[in-house]
């Protein structure tokens, strides 16, 4: 660890996840798993489906309770974290409420925190300019593309400055050309903003390119199989055709393939 | 926005139109096969079987008679006014009991449909008793809420208004549970992951979620209203409203049946219109929502 005596962003001490717990139908989707993240880090969980990699990202969030071990969020236990609103999250359809414009869409965490007016207004036309959708404020989500929309999903879960982004599939419903450009996009955001960044994501590419690490989990009950350093330096539409990315996504592959999970 | 402004115009017209023509269409059934009853001696052309309905002046009377009707005195009290006047009249009265039916309904329909949602119990316990209610006979009913409400010294009003309700909430439950309960998981998750009272999370999300659910609901419910009211009326013997007319004129339908008639032409057209009014109402919530394409 370089960072010395920083808080981690998160820790996950020995969590175990078991569903339905004392009924017949028990469902073992994690077994002690440990994990550190670095304050400021992108890292990306994957795995092959039935992993429990989303699972895994609920209990950082403490949209699930595990039932062995613990999650703490900087220095907090997860559910601290969460009622203090440490985090933001992005699921892999953007989640936008139909009825709101995309600007009060933005501001709806703000309006939870009870933000006044000219507050909100003020961050969502920042937020719209870090997704670079300033003509879109008073447009209705489902006016927009999928795309569009996901950077919407972006930038509300980024809007009251959340020191930790959870993200679940978030490009995943995304075309590939739109989803290339959702990459950059994120990255860019992420350089901007400093946030620390989870990541959940089936696609190798994806996570080779976006992550500073790697997590491979392997399938039933999901354990953590290998953990992968990426370093390719600052991301540009080359890196792709780098061979060092090309080196990342094979150890990305070839740990899929011995836990059973490359296409 | 002249584009917008001309679309709701040729709209406008354009329902105007299918009205009066759906109007004529029905005019033209009714006195064709009033017609060809009467040529035929009530049966079906070129045979010797019986017309189900039959054409005579007292079961069918002529539309245009039924017309004409509507624009004959009638005496109301000590002066006298046009049936059509008359039934306006009675109408407003109907109106005011069907629209506080309405809106006690719905109120106690979403008020169920949260007391569901929060507590699964709750549906569990209610959700059967809610269906149960509709299958007694609101005949039977009415009576016992009158006489309750009489010797509660209650206007009739009220009592009237209370049997529309009982129609009323019924639908309105019924969708806005499911309504309320539509949001997806995603959704649900998001204001978790705020942190979000269970409170917010409703009117957050759940209740604005709902509306779609709640409008349909609420137009079967506007409709029932107005049945309500009328039923209410004629079982408790009110001195005035529609149901009063309809009463009056059923009785003398033997030999008066255009006045029955045009009686039921005024239930239908209120019936319409409050079901307009929620259609108006609707379409102001939700059209901006429903804009597509930047």
């Amino acid at each position: 660890m370089n960072s010395g005596g920083d808080v981690p962003a998160v820790v996950v001490d020995g969590v175990g996840m078991v569903f339905n717990e004392g009924t017949g139908g028990e469902v073992a989707a994690l077994d002690g798993i440990d994990l550190t993240i670095r304050a400021g880090e992108f890292v990306t969980l994957i795995g092959p489906s039935g992993c429990g990699k989303s699972t895994l990202l609920r209990l950082i969030g403490d949209l699930l309770t595990p039932t062995a071990g613990g999650v703490s969020v900087f220095g907090k236990s997860a559910h601290e974290s969460r009622t203090g609103q440490d985090y933001g999250m992005v699921f892999q359809h953007a989640g936008l409420f139909d009825w709101r414009k995309v600007k009060a869409n933005i501001e709806l965490p703000l309006e939870l925190r009870d933000w006044s007016k000219t507050d909100r207004a003020a961050r969502s036309a920042e937020m719209l300019d870090l997704v670079k959708l300033d003509e879109f404020g008073e447009h209705y989500p489902r006016q927009l593309s999928g795309g569009m929309q996901q950077r919407v999903s972006i930038a509300r879960a980024l809007s009251f400055e959340p020191r930790l982004l959870l993200m679940d599939e978030p490009f995943g419903a995304l075309d590939e050309m739109t989803r290339e450009h959702m990459q950059g996009e994120l990255l860019r955001i992420w350089g901007e903003t400093g946030t620390t960044v989870v990541f959940v994501t089936h696609s190798i590419s994806e996570a080779a390119f976006l992550s500073n690490r790697v997590i491979v989990l392997s399938p039933r009950p999901g354990r953590v199989h290998s953990i992968i350093d990426v370093d390719l330096g600052e991301r540009t539409p080359d890196t792709r055709e780098d061979p060092d990315f090309f080196a990342a996504a094979t150890t990305i592959r070839e740990a899929l393939r011995s836990v059973g999970g490359a296409e | 926005m002249i584009p917008a402004r001309t679309a709701t115009a040729a709209k406008v017209i354009r329902t105007v139109v299918t009205t009066a023509l759906a109007i004529l269409v029905i005019v033209v059934l009714w006195e064709g096969y009033k017609w060809t009853g009467q040529q035929t001696g009530g049966n079906w052309p070129g045979t010797g079987i019986e017309l189900p309905v039959s054409t005579d002046d007292v079961i069918m009377p002529h539309a245009s008679d039924i017309a004409a009707e509507l624009v004959s005195d009638i005496r109301d009290g000590r002066s006298t006014l046009p049936l059509s006047v008359y039934l306006l009249k009675k109408a407003w009265f109907t109106l005011q009991e069907a629209a506080i039916g309405f809106f006690l309904g719905s109120a106690i329909g979403i008020g169920l449909a949260v007391l569901m949602l929060r507590w699964r119990v709750a549906e569990r316990g209610l959700l059967p008793w809610i269906n149960v209610s509709q299958t007694v006979p609101l005949i039977a009913l009415a009576p016992i809420i009158v006489t309750w409400g009489r010797n509660q010294g209650l206007p009739d009003i009220v009592s009237i208004s209370l049997i529309s309700t009982y129609l009323t909430f019924f639908p309105v439950a019924v969708s806005a549970l499911r309504g309320l309960q539509s949001p997806d998981s995603a959704h649900v998750e998001l204001m978790r992951s705020y942190a979000a009272p269970w409170r917010t999370t409703l009117f957050k999300l759940r209740l604005p979620a709902a509306r779609p659910y709640l409008f349909p609901a609420f137009k079967i419910a506007a409709t029932l209203s107005v049945v309500g009211a009328i039923v209410g009326e004629i079982s408790i013997g009110t001195k005035t409203g529609l149901g009063r007319a309809i009463l009056e004129f059923a009785l003398r339908y033997a030999v008066w049946p255009e006045r029955l008639y045009a009686s039921v032409i005024g239930a239908a057209v209120l019936g319409l219109f409050v079901f307009g009014m929620i259609s108006l109402a609707e379409r102001m919530v939700l059209r901006r929502t429903d804009e597509v394409v930047a």
